[in-house]
């Protein structure tokens, strides 16, 4: 359920002076709708902690975050996460098989579930050549962080907001992947919002880089070849 | 000694049980096995409180009144409550033990009146010799049941942390986020119940059944009632705890569905990223 129709002009996050204890303090940041963001920094430089607030997974301990130029208190935060759905670094598998791994996410969301073509069509987007029957606890690193990115786009949300999505992915898989997922989001016209400690990826893919250092934001880059 | 034909146990045999004791303190105290005070403790324990029930039991029989009953009942639940707390690994807040608290006299209490007024007949249900020991038999193993639960439930919110927070990123409520850790701590808690039913009458003799038999009972009426009392315990355990979960998951979140963990700060957890 979207809670109003898109618009491409409107920012999709606005934060305004949004401080979370002493991880994180941004004065000012505007987070493009449709658009594909790349949030760069080091380790510990208060990353993960952002995409949880826009995902209501924390809230902030001051200033205000707007989606849709909605406050975040007014929203519900189950609704919102139906709408801005959030994959962490390490995938979360949950018990049983690939199926119904994939299918957990639009569950939750009290979606309606596709057939087992449309999952098939998913796991190949990601370069994952495997069965759905097959239990997902035994697959790699790599092939559980793929299942979780197709899972993730299955869903189809609004907002994808995604934790280094390619940290246990190979260089070679990283670029197919990325590439395939960015594209998958651009034609569903979603805003995505990916972790990063690596520069060069966030050039590759985004639209828009956001570097953070020590809890703050140092620069915002447009970069027009993404 | 035979007493109508039963056998009375004499001080002296009963003394002769108490030396089965010693001699275990003795094989523990050679293989050095550091249990002997706890041994000694719970013996003297249960020797005393067994001793005063006794005594309340004769008093009670010989002069039924419903409300002592009544304080009875609920002396037994306060001391079946605070048992809870103490089996508990990690101090419970105070919203927890409010839970367990209802959950408990709840489930119990349903159980105990279902057992009183339908199975055993609604004109003897405030009889004390029946009303006391089906009270303490379900209270009793409700009481282990919901301990069990207890730690099952914050084991698993804590160990499968990742888990529930995958799940709200992905829009389940906190309802379907904790229903596996939920249905974990109902297993949990009923599994010593049934392990018990599936042995009964093959590996062992329930506790009240040979207590029956000892006593005079025909086998046949011993295994009635015991097959009663057991249902009995099955329902009190699985209310009680059914109960206590589907209330003590929402302990766990706040009102923006977020999971919240009372001895575990966020800041920690976000430093690691």
């Amino acid at each position: 359920m979207r809670m109003e129709s898109p618009d491409s002009e409107k920012p999709v996050f606005t934060l305004n002076k949004v401080k979370f204890k002493d991880i994180l303090y941004i004065k000012k940041l505007t987070i493009k709708e449709k658009k594909t963001t790349a949030i760069v920094g080091r380790s510990g430089s208060g990353k993960t902690t952002l995409l949880k607030l826009l995902n209501k997974l924390i809230s902030p301990y001051g200033g205000t975050i707007y989606y849709r130029d909605i406050p975040l208190e007014a929203i519900d935060a189950v609704t919102l996460r139906r709408e801005v759905v959030m994959m962490p670094q390490t995938p979360v598998i949950f018990e049983g098989n690939i199926r119904e791994n994939l299918l957990i996410g639009l569950k939750f969301s009290e979606k309606k579930l596709p057939p087992d073509n449309k999952l098939m069509d998913m796991l190949h987007v990601v370069g994952l050549d495997k069965k759905l029957d097959e239990p997902a606890h035994r697959l790699s690193g790599g092939e559980k962080q793929r299942l979780a990115l197709a899972r993730v786009m299955l869903m189809e949300p609004r907002v994808w907001l995604l934790d280094e999505p390619s940290s246990a992915l190979d260089k070679d898989t990283e670029d197919l992947v990325m590439q395939k997922v960015v594209d998958f989001g651009r034609r569903n016209e979603s805003s995505i919002v990916f972790v990063t400690h690596s520069s060069p990826m966030a050039w590759k893919y985004a639209e828009e880089m956001i570097e953070i250092e020590n809890g703050e934001i140092v620069s915002i880059k447009q970069n027009q070849h993404a | 000694m035979h007493k109508n034909g039963i056998v009375d146990i004499e001080l002296l045999q009963l003394i002769a049980a108490y030396a089965y004791v010693i001699v275990l303190l003795a094989i523990v105290r050679i293989m050095g096995i550091k249990r002997e005070k706890i041994i000694v403790a719970s013996t003297i324990r249960m020797t005393l409180q067994l001793i005063i029930a006794g005594y309340v039991l004769i008093y009670l029989f010989n002069h039924p009144s419903f409300w002592f009953l009544i304080l009875l009942f609920f002396l037994m639940e306060g001391f079946a409550i605070n048992n809870t707390f103490k089996r508990v690994k990690v101090p419970l807040n105070k919203e927890l033990k409010i839970i367990t608290a209802y959950s408990l006299i709840g489930g119990t209490t349903l159980s105990l009146m279902y057992f009183l007024l339908v199975v055993i007949g609604s004109d003897t249900w405030n009889d004390p010799r029946y009303f006391i020991p089906i009270a303490g038999m379900l209270i009793g193993n409700s009481m282990t049941g919901i301990s069990l639960g207890i730690n099952r439930l914050i084991d698993s919110m804590r160990t499968e942390r990742d888990r529930v927070e995958g799940a709200l990123m992905l829009g389940a409520t906190p309802k379907m986020a904790s229903k596996d850790i939920v249905n974990k701590a109902f297993d949990a808690s009923i599994l010593p119940t049934i392990n018990s039913m599936l042995g009964m009458g093959i590996v062992f003799l329930p506790g009240m059944m040979t207590g029956q038999i000892l006593s005079g009972t025909s086998p046949l009426i011993a295994i009635k009632y015991q097959i009663a009392i057991m249902l009995g315990i099955l329902g009190s355990v699985a209310f009680t705890v059914l109960i206590f979960v589907h209330k003590a998951y929402k302990v766990f979140f706040n009102k923006e569905a977020q999971l919240v963990l009372p001895d575990e700060t966020e800041e920690k957890r976000t430093r690691k990223e």
